[in-house]
């Protein structure tokens, strides 16, 4: 008999069950829980594991095969979504949050981030072959900020690179708002053949359960319940231990052993041990089955000695999958796990009680119905309310605004601001050339990966405005989505699908329940529009410190597809004397926009509104020009609007800078004209003997057009409101973040 | 020809190496295992990019002790072209089949981007197909890429025309702010006396095609096919 503490609703408490929850599972065994099974409840019954919060909300997504779209081949609920390109060939893919243990333990918590997602894309039985992040700081000028930034990049960096998935694009952003809660959220996309997908659901009574990977220890014990399912306070720096710690090298085996493995017909499900390790890979798998699952926890590899049944149960320690084997092949799945120096167990067995039970020294530690800790787990509906100031901070009257005296030097400190910064500085430090599929890297506004044997292609966007959702999170949820797939149309890739990652303060604020209803939404809204599906996600709430929660944050990794690759689209200006023409209307808006914040230090005002008809005839119209190679270039406008997406177009070519001459007409306010984000909108080059074919699109498409100025020259001209010398303005772009990041010193640097 | 290309535990690019040469070159290509010794018949090797075993310790360090590079180091010692890039030009030196040392880059940052080096010299089995003065537009991907070594080796280096790459500017000019790592004298490559081992930091592998960025890699292997 091992010893534990008396189980006592107390000690359910300080496992982070409420007081209800714990009657609910006296309720559910009948009994007084073990030590272990209590431990086990509050890891599946947590917010991360248990969607207790989201789940009914989630349902309103669409999230199957769209009429005239690709097959969905796997929607939520498995390790990734899974869309098919073509008969045989499929992409699988999802996005996950890894955000408190980075803000504790920066490079291990974005290292491990990567490494979980990279394991739910190959579990699945899909080569890995291009990761994305979308990464929020506090303000740069917050002293912990340059430390975090240096930190999650390198972390980033250390895994991707050592485990040769290439980082081929993402996001940053610094806001007041992430203080102290930054956001890493890591998407892998991987290929696999539409015949072989396997999935994580436990079957065949009798079947060996085997463990395979990296021993036990002690690392990562309460990450999911304790550390992902709270929200921080001063003492949050005590969690560090939950943190775990990634081995990149043993994920690199796992991959090549796994992928070996799934070459052969020896296994029946597979699954990755992540937020709550080997407790939630075996109930999920046998949850999935309609089985029952039984393990010997003497038998698990471990780091050290004396480790107990709890922390067996509990560990989150890293690279670690669970797999269900044929009966008879488990020497054949030693073999190969042996030539890439790899341990396989037995550990336990599939059986057809319906129930999780494990032994440790011959006595049953565990014996829990599996529906007590999947479908009869809690559900809550959470009381929702609109903010009280939510129409105050709608309000906003530009005509009390003073004007600026000098546009470029508002557009050069725009482009020089964090957030519209190059973020040369963060992707030069990832490996974007390994699996040598990279068409596109990092710097347009959608990465291109070609798909090797195929002459297909997919486009690849992460997105989210948090000032948007702030504001309004019904129209931040619908532009993240409309901005995710207009990336993509423009270029050049038919958006067919998303993953998101919900990133929002605690479900039990009202407030934040309303964000979170709203944003999702709005999602929806945008995604029925468009036709698009959801097919993996997660959800992180608790993103808050000392009360205050984040901006919520709905990031939006989105996926389309390049039927012919050679037919993609970049950004940037490449033909000097190519006409510059503007798709799109110019609404009176400054709602929401960088330039209000970052010139006027207002978070303020309405974001602009969509208008998703509209919106779909543009991306069909960029898609369709895209397929006739009308255009040089084509790029969104976004954050900093018109002004800064020109300057873009100019500054961003890797080749170096080009010029542009530009006469804007209208009657609006200058600032609006130049520097209001009005959705539905791309900037687009070509040469002139393209214009009567772009005419022609646009009138089918009723999508309005406006001759901007052309291509050359060695300065940015917006007549009659600024020059600036291109190849100044370039090197101010180019490096204003790494000084902004590397020139704070802080106590951390040596 | 028929090309070997070696995987380690933790070789990255012998996949892209193995696509390049067979797919986009059209080479006869096998993959070495480094559990082997067996060199099936190849004519030239290719020690890939990547973390072989983890690169702990030291970058290359435990890979020059597979039984695998027992077999290579016969191989180079008897004349054959072996080609080492980015961890395999770290695990060339490791092995003293090549003089010197990688050690971290000066910014102590991974740094991932495209570069321009200078060929220095065509009397290598890889550079042979070049012209002296070319320069190639090639990617770097590493984060222990700053070569070192002792004046002695250095002037022997020279004397025996063995520094095969330098990083230069867009006028082939070599320049500081051209050298992306802190690397000694600019050097990107080196190879041994004979000529038939060559070590290089930049991924000529990564640079085979047009539409992946350029095409200037494909010298590298061409020029072992013509001798």
């Amino acid at each position: 008999m091992h010893n534990t503490p008396t189980v006592t609703e107390q000690l359910a408490l300080d496992h982070g069950l409420t007081g209800d929850e714990y009657r609910r599972i006296l309720h559910a065994l009948s009994r007084t829980p073990t030590f272990e099974e209590l431990g086990v409840f509050s890891v599946m019954w947590s917010e991360h594991c248990s969607y207790k919060s989201s789940r009914r909300f989630l349902r309103q997504f669409p999230t199957t095969t769209v009429p005239g779209g690709p097959e969905i081949l796997q929607g939520p609920g498995e390790n990734a979504g899974i869309v098919a390109v073509d008969d045989d060939l499929a992409v699988v893919f999802k996005i996950e949050s890894h955000n408190h243990p980075s803000f504790i333990e920066p490079y291990h918590g974005a290292a491990t981030g990567v490494g979980g997602i990279i394991r739910d894309v190959f579990t699945m039985g899909a080569r890995p072959i291009a990761s994305l992040n979308s990464l929020r700081f506090g303000a740069i000028d917050h002293p912990r900020t340059p430390h975090l930034v240096k930190g999650v990049v390198a972390g980033i960096g250390g895994y991707g690179n050592c485990v040769g998935v290439p980082t081929v694009g993402g996001e940053v952003y610094f806001d007041a708002g992430y203080n102290g809660n930054i956001l890493v959220n890591a998407f892998t996309l991987g290929t696999i053949r539409a015949d072989r997908i396997f999935r994580a659901s436990a079957a065949g009574v009798g079947n060996p359960v085997m463990y395979v990977g990296s021993r036990t220890g002690r690392d990562g014990i309460h990450g999911a319940s304790l550390l992902a399912s709270r929200e921080f306070d001063a003492k949050s720096e005590e969690l560090r231990p939950a943190v775990q710690v990634g081995d990149p090298f043993t994920e690199k085996l796992l991959i090549e052993a796994c992928l070996e493995l799934m070459q052969r017909d020896l296994i029946v499900a597979i699954q990755d041990m992540g937020a709550a390790g080997l407790t939630s890979s075996s109930v999920e798998m046998a949850g999935r089955g309609g089985t029952g699952l039984s393990l010997n926890l003497n038998k698990i590899p471990t780091r050290e000695d004396n480790i107990s049944p709890y922390e067996l149960l509990l560990s989150e320690s890293q690279e670690r999958m669970l797999i269900v084997a044929k009966a008879g092949c488990e020497q054949d799945v030693q073999a190969i796990f042996a030539r890439w120096d790899l341990q396989a167990e037995v550990v336990g067995h599939v059986t057809d009680d319906g129930l999780f039970r494990a032994q440790w020294d011959g006595e049953e530690v565990i014996r829990i119905p599996i529906p007590a800790l999947t479908d009869d787990a809690p559900v809550y509906e959470r009381p929702a309310q609109q903010p009280a100031d939510f129409a105050a901070r709608q309000q906003l009257d530009i005509s009390t605004l003073p004007l600026p005296s000098d546009y470029g030097q508002v557009l050069t400190r725009l482009l020089t601001s964090p957030n519209l910064a190059s973020k040369e500085w963060v992707f030069r430090q990832y490996d974007s050339f390994v699996c040598g599929n990279t068409v596109v890297q990092p710097g347009s506004d959608a990465a291109i990966i070609r798909l090797k044997g195929t002459g297909k292609g997919i486009g690849l966007s992460v997105d989210c405005n948090s000032r948007y959702c702030l504001l309004d999170p019904y129209r931040g949820g619908m532009i993240a989505v409309v901005e995710g797939a207009r990336n993509l149309a423009v270029s050049g890739a038919r958006p067919v699908a998303l993953s998101d990652c919900l990133n929002f303060g605690s479900p039990e604020k009202p407030e934040v329940m309303w964000q979170f209803q709203q944003a999702i939404a709005g999602m929806r809204d945008a995604c029925l529009a468009l036709g698009l599906a959801v097919v993996s996600g997660n959800v992180s709430f608790y993103n808050e410190t000392e009360g205050k929660p984040i901006p919520p944050t709905p990031t939006v990794a989105s996926v389309g597809i390049l039927s012919d690759v050679t037919h993609h689209v970049t950004q940037w200006f490449k033909q000097e004397g190519d006409l510059i023409v503007l798709l799109g209307d110019t609404q009176p808006t400054l709602g929401a926009s960088e330039y209000l914040a970052v010139v006027h230090g207002l978070v303020a005002g309405a974001p602009p509104e969509v208008n998703l008809d509209q919106e779909k005839r543009l991306q069909q119209l960029c898609l369709t020009a895209a397929q006739q190679q009308v255009f040089s270039s084509a790029h969104d406008i976004a954050e900093g609007g018109l002004a800064v997406a020109l300057a873009e177009a100019c500054i961003s070519r890797p080749e170096g800078a080009m010029g542009a001459r530009v006469t804007l007409d209208g009657n609006l306010r200058p600032d609006v004209l130049l520097f209001g984000e009005s959705q539905s909108r791309v900037i687009v080059s070509l040469p002139a003997a393209s214009l009567p074919l772009l005419q022609t699109l646009t009138h089918a498409a009723h999508i309005p057009y406006a001759m901007l100025g052309e291509v050359g020259g060695s300065d940015l001209i917006i007549t009659d409101y600024l020059q600036l010398p291109i190849a100044h303005l370039c090197h101010q772009w180019r490096t204003a973040l790494t000084q902004q990041i590397t020139g704070v010193r802080t106590s951390t640097d040596q | 020809m028929k090309w070997g290309i070696v995987t380690f535990p933790g070789s990255l690019d012998d996949r892209d190496s193995l696509y390049g040469l067979g797919t986009v070159l059209g080479q006869h290509t096998v993959n070495l295992w480094h559990k082997d010794r067996d060199l099936k018949g190849v004519e030239a090797i290719v020690l890939p990019g990547g973390f072989s075993y983890g690169d702990y310790l030291r970058c290359g360090a435990l890979a020059r002790f597979s039984p695998i590079m027992q077999s290579v180091i016969e191989f180079a010692t008897a004349g054959g072209p072996v080609l080492g890039m980015c961890n395999g030009f770290q695990i060339l030196c490791e092995s003293g089949l090549l003089p010197g040392a990688l050690v971290r880059n000066r910014s102590l940052s991974y740094i991932c981007e495209w570069t321009r080096i200078r060929v220095e010299t065509t009397r290598t089995r890889f550079t042979a197909g070049c012209s002296a003065g070319e320069i190639l537009r090639l990617p770097i991907k590493h984060g222990e890429g700053c070569y070192v070594t002792d004046e002695a080796t250095l002037k022997t280096l020279k004397d025996h025309g063995q520094i095969v790459f330098r990083y230069v500017d867009a006028t082939g000019q070599i320049t500081e702010s051209a050298n992306p790592n802190g690397t000694l004298h600019n050097i990107a490559g080196v190879t041994n006396k004979a000529g038939n081992v060559v070590g290089l930091m930049p991924h000529p592998e990564h640079a085979l095609e047009a539409m992946l960025g350029g095409e200037d890699g494909r010298k590298l292997f061409l020029s072992a096919l013509a001798h």
